[in-house]
């Protein structure tokens, strides 16, 4: 990400932002509510187009494409408030989420042709392995809404591990789970990680931040104000001030 | 009229061997050409599902692609310009065209979503037979284009003996819900079903939003083409009169009767309202008459009576008859804890829903 700006009407959202996230590590964005994180990432998908500068994924300049190509291009992420197909069966969001990996046309479709048939049947016995990866293979047949909110926080990963992306986006992924269900998900997300899949993520918990990012990213008023090792960043008197208000005199 | 139950092949069988005979049971010609005419409705119901149901696109003008459907049928195959393509082979062509016409009138509406979309549907429901009543150079105007030709199969003549028209009817429904069925079950209705629950996460899915809505569009305007066809070829005529805006409301409402989104619900309600509106008005109405000496015109109410139907409908079960899965937790959310949900979807499966 190179020079990013980001503007909604006079208000600066993210400011000439630049950082680089390194492929297979774990990296996590912090700062304070408003700081700019979750622009950071809706710009990273398309859903914004930035003001200004270019964001790069591969070496490919990604900014300004349309969502759906981006995540053709092996990025995939979650949403701070859950957005998964609520009436849509769990395995049918995962399938959903293989869109990408499918090559049925029209046609197909409309014909369940052979090629189109042995292509579901692949899918659906994908999907049902990425459920079992998050520990939903219960869930697989239940509404998306029907499923308590830490399975739902854990359906969308799935939902997104789906297009097999290179890189994961996770924004919160821990908002509402309790501390059992966190610890899981420090598992599952070293999981991702060690399958080859680079994961980028917000989150507010600072326990599970420092305890699995290898580097970390802290904005404030859209500007990053730190960038380092977790033991860096914890000492960093301009992220203790950013969080926690100046001292005055 | 179609399958009943179309995962339960026996069921689907049984309703089918009871549409086949139907013709040698009933002789009476006049209800088989109520039942041509209520095949017709079956078709547009099933391809306004696919917009509506499928892709949640509220489409208030889809009358307008049965009427581009029909005259395609009735300028191609007719003395009007002395044209006489064969009925199977405008099968094809108007659904084409009733499709190109899907794109072209889903393209400029991408960006709406909800009421913005279905007003703007509604423009092109008033703009489509406006367009024809105008044109009265190509179409004669009020008149309209008749004398339409007959279909043969084979050399054998279709004539004006409405079974022929009733098994081609047949033919065309079975088709048009084992295509929406297929379509349904597939990777484009995933792709519908996730921009219906959300657009944007479906984006994120990597879905080309665009083409997946314009394929609904035009898949579903495909089917009001083949329906033009074979209404307008066993009725002779094509007038615009025949294609107004109650036409596309009395569509929709045979999906919110039936069901949205589920098949058969949607050939159901479309029966329902079709014998409604042909015979259970008319004869409320002489009974009225004849037996209780009132005077009460019950077809010429037939708008405020299928008004009130939706209401009830909408008040006591706003999920339609036979519902989709989908639809009946959507508007009984809550209503259960979620283990008796749970157990309740569980049935479904097995009744195979």
């Amino acid at each position: 990400m190179r020079g990013v700006t980001q503007r909604f009407g006079g208000l600066v959202a993210v400011n000439a932002l630049s950082f680089t996230v390194e492929k297979d590590t774990i990296v996590a964005m912090i700062g304070p509510n408003g700081a700019g994180k979750s622009t950071v990432f809706n710009l990273t998908t398309g859903i914004y187009k930035p003001t200004e500068g270019q964001i790069f994924f591969d070496g490919q300049q990604i900014s300004g494409l349309a969502t759906d190509k981006i995540t053709k291009r092996g990025i995939a992420r979650t949403f701070q408030n859950i957005r998964l197909f609520a009436f849509m069966s769990a395995v049918d969001n995962v399938m959903t989420g293989e869109h990408v990996q499918m090559k049925s046309s029209m046609l197909d479709s409309l014909l369940h042709t052979p090629r189109q048939r042995s292509e579901e049947k692949r899918v659906k016995a994908r999907a049902m392995e990425l459920l079992r990866f998050c520990n939903l293979e219960r869930d697989a047949e239940n509404y998306a809404r029907n499923l308590s909110y830490g399975s739902q926080r854990r359906l969308e990963i799935a939902r997104a591990l789906a297009s097999d992306p290179k890189l994961l986006l996770l924004d919160e992924p821990a908002a509402g789970m309790n501390p059992k269900e966190k610890e899981d998900l420090i598992v599952l997300i070293r999981a991702i990680r060690d399958s080859g899949v680079t994961v980028f993520l917000i989150e507010h918990d600072m326990h599970l931040v420092m305890q699995i990012s290898e580097r970390i990213t802290v904005l404030d008023h859209g500007e990053m104000i730190a960038e380092g090792l977790p033991a860096d960043i914890r000492t960093n008197p301009q992220v203790i001030e950013a969080y926690l208000g100046a001292p005055t005199i | 009229m179609g399958r009943f139950k179309l995962e339960g092949p026996r069921a689907g069988a049984l309703v089918m061997a009871a549409c086949l005979v139907i013709p040698f049971i009933d002789r009476n010609g006049s209800h088989i050409n109520f039942l041509v005419d209520a095949g017709a409705f079956v078709l547009l119901a099933l391809g306004l599902n696919i917009v509506i149901g499928f892709a949640g696109l509220l489409d208030l003008g889809y009358a307008a692609f049965f009427a581009i459907g029909s005259y395609a049928f009735a300028m191609l195959s007719s003395p009007q310009f002395n044209i006489h393509w064969p009925i199977w082979v405008m099968f094809f062509v108007a659904s084409g065209i009733a499709g190109i016409f899907g794109i072209l009138l889903g393209a400029p509406t991408l960006r709406l979503r909800g009421d913005y979309l279905a007003i703007v549907t509604l423009g092109f429901g008033e703009i489509v037979p406006q367009t024809f009543l105008n044109l009265s150079q190509y179409t004669n105007g009020p008149n309209g284009i008749s004398s339409l030709d007959q279909p043969t199969f084979f050399g054998y003549k279709f004539g004006f003996n409405p079974v022929p028209y009733y098994y081609l009817m047949l033919v065309l429904i079975v088709l048009a819900i084992l295509v929406a069925r297929n379509l349904r079950d597939s990777r484009l209705g995933r792709a519908w079903m996730a921009i219906r629950e959300d657009e944007l996460a479906a984006a994120h899915m990597g879905i080309n939003t665009t083409a997946a809505k314009l394929s609904a569009f035009a898949l579903g305007a495909s089917f009001s083409g083949l329906a033009g066809v074979a209404y307008a070829s066993k009725l002779g005529l094509v007038s615009p009169d025949q294609f107004k805006f109650n036409v596309s409301v009395f569509i929709l409402s045979m999906l919110v009767l039936g069901g949205m989104g589920n098949i058969t619900g949607v050939v159901v309600g479309s029966l329902v309202l079709s014998s409604l509106d042909r015979f259970i008005l008319p004869q409320l109405t002489s009974f009225s008459h004849d037996v209780m000496h009132l005077n009460i015109d019950f077809t010429n109410s037939r708008f405020l009576i299928y008004g009130i139907i939706i209401v009830l409908v909408m008040l006591f079960r706003p999920e339609g008859l036979i519902p989709s899965r989908q639809r009946k937790a959507e508007l009984h959310a809550g209503d259960t804890d979620p283990s008796v949900a749970a157990q309740e979807q569980q049935e479904y499966n097995k009744a195979g829903i």
